[in-house]
């Protein structure tokens, strides 16, 4: 019954797409979309408490170990929202394509460029008054961010090349040229052991929101996420990105304008992740060096992934994943563990998400338990 | 450092040396590609492959002693990662593109965790035939220090080319790759060509990455790959499925990736980063050049969801 009840409310949602879903089935949906992507983590991180048992770790410890690092105090909250700033951008970079049905995975890319441009607008621009300097660097992280992602959206739609290698290759050029710049054209003489551009300044930096220590960055990825899900859910825009990617045939048929969609889509999500590498900058390390490449792009891959691709659960999501990696140093301080065991965790976790999706109509909410 | 009596030379000589060197991971991972997206389905994980082949083949030469036997792990690991995401992709309404990321990112990190112990110390390398033994000068005897890898991937290439096309098993990945129906009605389990295709695969990936830790650069670092696999994947796409292809374009990488390092011997060294990301820029070339919106690519085959 239920797995019908899905089904139908499928097919009215392409016949007579403008009227809401009812609200029984819409509810019905939205626990099915937390129950199974929770019981897959769940699993994952059974699994890992398995896996570093088997190094001869407690994974009582580690469960602890891994709350207390991320939620357990008022420090560990602020490290954890400090992560999951740059993590909700990122993820919007996978989540706003997914909607066209595009798998974009370059997120990393565009956060480099963006904090490339970011940094490069604020270096041209010193002297002026900083709220000028910010919003010049916002500008240029989302404009040099959105024109990287472009590119990708853009030969796919032109050259059908597939959107998904080549973003993944972009993200290699990115640090490439990032690399380049900055032990070149842009390096900053002073800068001996770790190559690194000149600083912005320190009254051009964004700062942190009064009584926290948590960066301007979050409020940005905030406003981003719900912005994409008003723009995806309530608008003619949004509405029509999603017909072409449930069926670009028919999207063609009834005179969508794919191409346009495509890279004005693919503009917007590398806006994100550029704004995210503006934020960094802007927020973080004050100048652009190699640290900006800490894989905060590949992490908003799974959030995106585990959110199933809906902007506001990308917001408590990658509150999640920030908070996993908040507590990689605990974990390394306190059980010895090394740092990339946060890498396995998100492995296991990404492994879990995707086979969990066989799942979806084929339980019934009430035995709901994988 | 450059010999003064072969001058630039050194810059040609270092880039055919390194076609023939960088090309090994190229070419066992194009072709264990190769074979994965003939039966239908597309393993983007084989960058995590290639880290974890590295990773398990240094770790058991070292324990072990034999290089040989870490060519084998790397190998056996290799297959396991296959065969994880041919079991997850065989469940219903998985998408094979997703898994591939998802293993990407499970292979590089169990790799960085696994490895952290491997990083001090040297595990024995693989041996190198000199072909150079006629040669005086030094370079012309660097370059043509070969492995025996590259030798077997070579071989493996044109058998591969011959397999598809003549063998039973050859006919029958292609059939499950051109149309799974056709494959159903013929009484085959369409997922298990395509598990055991995937470890196939797999295996070939994971033995490219023992070629990165036991020869060249010939040491275990978390830097090691950084993008041969996806590269080695895309540059399946332009060898349109063909192993002889694979082959060349590998060549061809290999090369492209040796410029960097060969330039930067002969003191240009300026540009050095924008040189290294050569292989990725002429991928994306290659692929801009060869792909076309109007129709599938030729060979491609039909049931893989990357080129529909």
């Amino acid at each position: 019954m239920t797995t019908e009840a899905a089904d139908s409310t499928d097919a009215v949602g392409t016949i007579a797409p403008a009227a809401d879903p009812g609200f029984l089935q819409r509810h019905g949906g939205t626990i099915e979309y937390v129950l199974i992507p929770g019981a897959a983590l769940v699993g994952a991180l059974a699994v890992f408490g398995i896996f570093v048992a088997m190094f001869g770790k407690n994974p009582l410890d580690l469960y602890f170990y891994m709350y207390y690092g991320a939620f357990g105090t008022w420090f560990s909250w602020q490290n954890t929202l400090t992560r999951a700033a740059p993590l909700i951008l990122t993820a919007l970079c996978t989540a706003l394509p997914a909607q066209l049905g595009m798998v974009i995975i370059g997120g990393e890319g565009a956060l480099l460029i963006g904090a490339l441009s970011a940094t490069s607008a604020a270096l041209a621009l010193q002297g002026l008054p900083p709220f000028v300097v910010q919003i010049a660097m916002i500008c240029a992280g989302v404009i040099g961010g959105g024109l990287w992602i472009m590119l990708s959206g853009g030969l796919r739609q032109y050259r059908g090349v597939n959107e998904t290698i080549s973003s993944l290759l972009l993200v290699y050029i990115a640090l490439a040229i990032l690399n380049h710049l900055v032990e070149g054209l842009m390096r900053d003489p002073a800068s001996l052991n770790k190559p690194s551009t000149r600083e912005i300044g320190a009254a051009n930096m964004i700062g942190s929101i009064p009584g926290t220590d948590v960066h301007w960055g979050l409020v940005f990825g905030l406003i981003a996420a719900i912005a994409s899900y008003i723009l995806i859910y309530h608008t003619v825009f949004g509405f029509a990105a999603r017909v072409a990617g449930g069926n670009i045939r028919a999207a063609k048929i009834v005179g969508l304008g794919v191409d346009k969609l495509i890279l004005t889509v693919c503009f917007l999500a590398g806006g994100a992740a550029g704004l995210a590498g503006m934020a960094e900058v802007a927020a973080v390390q004050g100048r652009t060096n190699a640290n900006l490449a800490a894989g905060y792009g590949f992490t908003g891959i799974l959030v995106a992934f585990l959110a199933r691709q809906n902007p506001l659960a990308i917001i408590p999501v990658a509150i999640l994943l920030g908070g996993i990696s908040a507590s990689g140093g605990l974990l390394q301080r306190r059980l010895g563990l090394p740092d990339a065991s946060v890498l396995v965790l998100q492995g296991i976790i990404f492994v879990f998400v995707l086979a969990s999706d066989a799942l979806y109509g084929r339980i019934g909410f009430l035995k709901g338990k994988s | 450092m450059a010999d003064g009596s072969i001058g630039l030379w050194t810059v040609p000589l270092a880039v055919l040396g390194g076609a023939i060197r960088v090309s090994t991971p190229f070419l066992f991972v194009s072709l264990g590609e190769c074979i994965t997206e003939r039966s239908g389905r597309i393993n983007l994980g084989l960058e995590g492959t290639l880290v974890m082949g590295a990773m398990s083949a240094y770790g058991i030469s070292y324990l072990s002693g034999s290089p040989w036997l870490g060519v084998l792990a790397a190998g056996i690991t290799g297959a396991l990662l296959g065969a994880l995401h041919a079991g997850i992709c065989s469940l219903p309404r998985v998408n094979d593109v997703a898994v591939g990321i998802a293993l990407m990112l499970f292979g590089t990190g169990l790799a960085f965790y696994l490895g952290k112990p491997l990083i001090e110390p040297t595990a024995p390398r693989l041996p190198a035939i000199d072909f150079g033994w006629w040669s005086d000068i030094p370079q012309v005897r660097a370059a043509l220090r070969i492995n025996v890898l590259f030798l077997i991937g070579v071989v493996l290439a044109p058998i591969l080319y011959w397999a598809f096309r003549t063998t039973r098993w050859g006919l029958l990945i292609r059939t499950a790759g051109e149309s799974a129906d056709a494959a159903r009605a013929m009484g085959h389990s369409v997922l298990l060509i395509r598990l055991r295709a995937t470890m196939v695969g797999g295996f070939l990936a994971g033995i490219g990455g023992s070629f990165l830790s036991l020869f060249y650069p010939g040491s275990w670092n978390e830097g090691l790959s950084s993008g041969q696999g996806i590269t080695a994947v895309a540059l399946v796409i332009f060898a349109r499925w063909d192993p002889l292809l694979c082959l060349w374009a590998s060549l061809a990488f290999g090369g492209a990736a040796a410029l960097g390092p060969a330039l930067q011997s002969v003191g240009v060294t300026s540009g050095y980063h924008l040189f290294n990301a050569a292989p990725y820029i002429l991928t994306l070339a290659i692929m801009i050049i060869t792909c076309s919106p109007k129709r599938t690519l030729t060979g491609a085959p039909a049931e893989l969801s990357i080129t529909r």
